[in-house]
């Protein structure tokens, strides 16, 4: 399995607060390496580091210890090197949906025009035409979504972290969102890292799972998604679906019995 | 045939029962109607205002003429007029006009523009916001019109003391609204930014400022009112030219209708630029938001 060359991989990186009574170890050392194009979910309950996990991939925050090694480069604490899109949309309601997407590029120092022309085709392509001009706040929650996560495509890194995009979309255009992505990922070939709080989610969009627990924020198993794709929807009823959903709710579940524990 | 005889005498009674505890129970409410107001078409009210403003005047007069009150006090609408016709072709009218319109314009772009820059330069750095903001607070419940007469001390009698208190009074607001602007950007945005590679000049050019800008526009309003009513504060203390010289100066030799004239030319001006500054603020918010 760590034969193949590792697109991003974390050495042992911890990450420890000063809060006034002591130190609060929010990431215990975690390591993790994922090859080029892989699809990798990581979920766990509220407080286990996930975000802060995201933010030290990111290069948003220093880590405590250990380094993110990105194609076998040292890229701890360096940013712009993953495309990050968080829970939120994020997109500045003073440009169009278009001007929206180009921010990366901008920021890169691409020029307006040569930005705009790239994305204008895969905006029209990915469920956007018509929207190109109209400004974030005439857009629904799932076209928005869309257009941010364009944003993070359109930055154009191998790495994208995706932080519980889909939560706060309704459970009908969660779905259509999911296949959306699913199409993004296999056209655009991206190592994708996914949170989210959504065990079948999880299991039905990767290829790997990592389940985290609390106290301090940890990976505690890795599982695999051996299920060939494209996956049709039916798949969530199949055998092979639900006994790897059992593990993950045990796995869940087993880790909030021992932080209720440690809390009584 | 029984069972149901004895059913339906069961309902019987629970619905007799029920008609006869209701009302004692419940007490009677009041019937009521939701209240609806009539608008008036917009002619009557228009009419009403005109009808409201003629009637006061034309019994000032009348009250003046007849001795119900002191004319040399009150002055009278008819004196008004005629000391507005010489104010505008014998006397300075277009003089005083423009020399508080100017201290006041001056003011007002000085202090706005320095103050939402000083506003948005907070961003840049946590422990330079940290030690300036007990200075500003300071200096903002400071009651700025109380420095005037030192103000007129430093720049002198002329235009530059006026503008130096019309900004003072603007600087502070534009200050505090802009930095208000610049502590309300989501951090998360801010994130954004950096994970996709920004500098700090990007993330203040391309985030800070557009997200500022409707924070800096919002007070363009309340601070031309703040500018003029600095510039006639200076007037008052100490000057050669302006509306409130005019004001000062007629109240002290007893020229009440002159006083009156001035007031009422002062309103003008301030009613037009507030205008102005409306018409402008409508056209920038439909700029920044395109």
């Amino acid at each position: 399995m760590m034969a193949a060359p590792a697109k991003l991989r974390l050495d042992d990186v911890s990450m420890s607060f000063k809060t006034p009574s002591g130190v609060f170890q929010a990431l215990a050392p975690v390591s993790l390496a994922i090859p080029q194009g892989r699809f990798v979910s990581l979920i766990g309950p509220s407080g286990c580091g996930k975000s802060t996990l995201f933010n030290v991939i990111a290069g948003l925050l220093e880590p405590s210890g250990g380094r993110v090694v990105i194609d076998g480069a040292d890229a701890t604490g360096t940013i712009g090197r993953v495309g990050y899109m968080l829970q939120k949309d994020l997109l500045l309601p003073w440009r169009t949906v278009l001007d929206n997407v180009i921010l990366g590029m901008e920021i890169q120092g691409l020029p307006l025009q040569a930005a705009r022309d790239r994305a204008l085709p895969l905006l029209r392509r990915y469920g956007l035409a018509g929207f190109e001009h109209l400004y974030p706040s005439a857009l629904s929650g799932g076209m928005r979504q869309r257009a941010a996560l364009l944003r993070t495509l359109m930055f154009d890194t191998d790495v994208i972290l995706l932080d519980e995009p889909f939560g706060a979309l309704d459970a009908q255009t969660k779905l259509q969102m999911q296949e959306w992505l699913l199409q993004l990922w296999s056209d655009f070939g991206k190592t994708v890292i996914f949170v989210t709080h959504d065990v079948e989610e999880a299991i039905y969009l990767s290829d790997e799972i990592n389940v985290m627990a609390t106290r301090p924020g940890r990976i505690v198993e890795s599982i695999p998604v051996p299920i060939a794709r494209p996956r049709p929807r039916g798949v969530t009823l199949t055998p092979e679906f639900i006994a790897i959903k059992e593990r993950c709710l045990e796995l869940l579940t087993a880790g909030h019995h021992t932080a209720l524990g440690e809390a009584a | 045939m029984t069972i149901q005889d004895t059913s339906r005498i069961a309902s019987v009674t629970r619905e007799t029962a029920r008609t006869e505890s209701a009302p004692s129970v419940r007490p009677a409410r009041k019937i009521r109607r939701l209240p609806v107001q009539k608008d008036w078409p917009l002619w009557v009210i228009i009419g009403t205002q005109i009808g409201i403003l003629v009637a006061v005047i034309a019994l000032w007069q009348i009250a003046a003429d007849c001795g119900w009150i002191d004319g040399f006090f009150w002055s009278k609408p008819s004196a008004i007029y005629a000391t507005l016709i010489t104010f505008f072709t014998e006397g300075d009218a277009l003089t005083d006009i423009g020399f508080t319109f100017r201290s006041t314009i001056i003011g007002f772009l000085i202090g706005t523009a320095a103050g939402s820059l000083l506003g948005l330069s907070f961003w840049w750095s946590r422990n330079y916001a940290a030690v300036a903001q007990p200075f500003v607070i300071c200096f903002e419940s400071l009651p700025k019109l109380a420095l005037a007469p030192l103000i007129i001390l430093v720049f002198g009698m002329g235009l530059a003391s006026k503008v130096a208190i019309a900004t003072a009074l603007t600087l502070v607001v534009s200050t505090l609204t802009a930095y208000a602007g610049v502590k309300a950007v989501d951090p998360d945005q801010e994130r954004l930014f950096y994970s996709l590679g920004a500098s700090r000049m990007q993330v203040f050019r391309k985030l800070i400022v557009p997200f500022c800008l409707p924070w800096i526009i919002s007070v363009l309003r309340v601070n031309i009112g703040l500018a003029l009513t600095g510039a006639i504060v200076g007037e008052f203390i100490a000057s050669q030219h302006g509306l409130g010289r005019q004001i000062l100066y007629a109240g002290q030799t007893y020229d009440i209708a002159l006083v009156w004239v001035a007031v009422l030319v002062l309103s003008t001006l301030a009613v037009v630029m507030y205008a102005t500054v409306s018409w402008i603020e409508s056209l920038l918010r439909k700029g920044v938001r395109q």
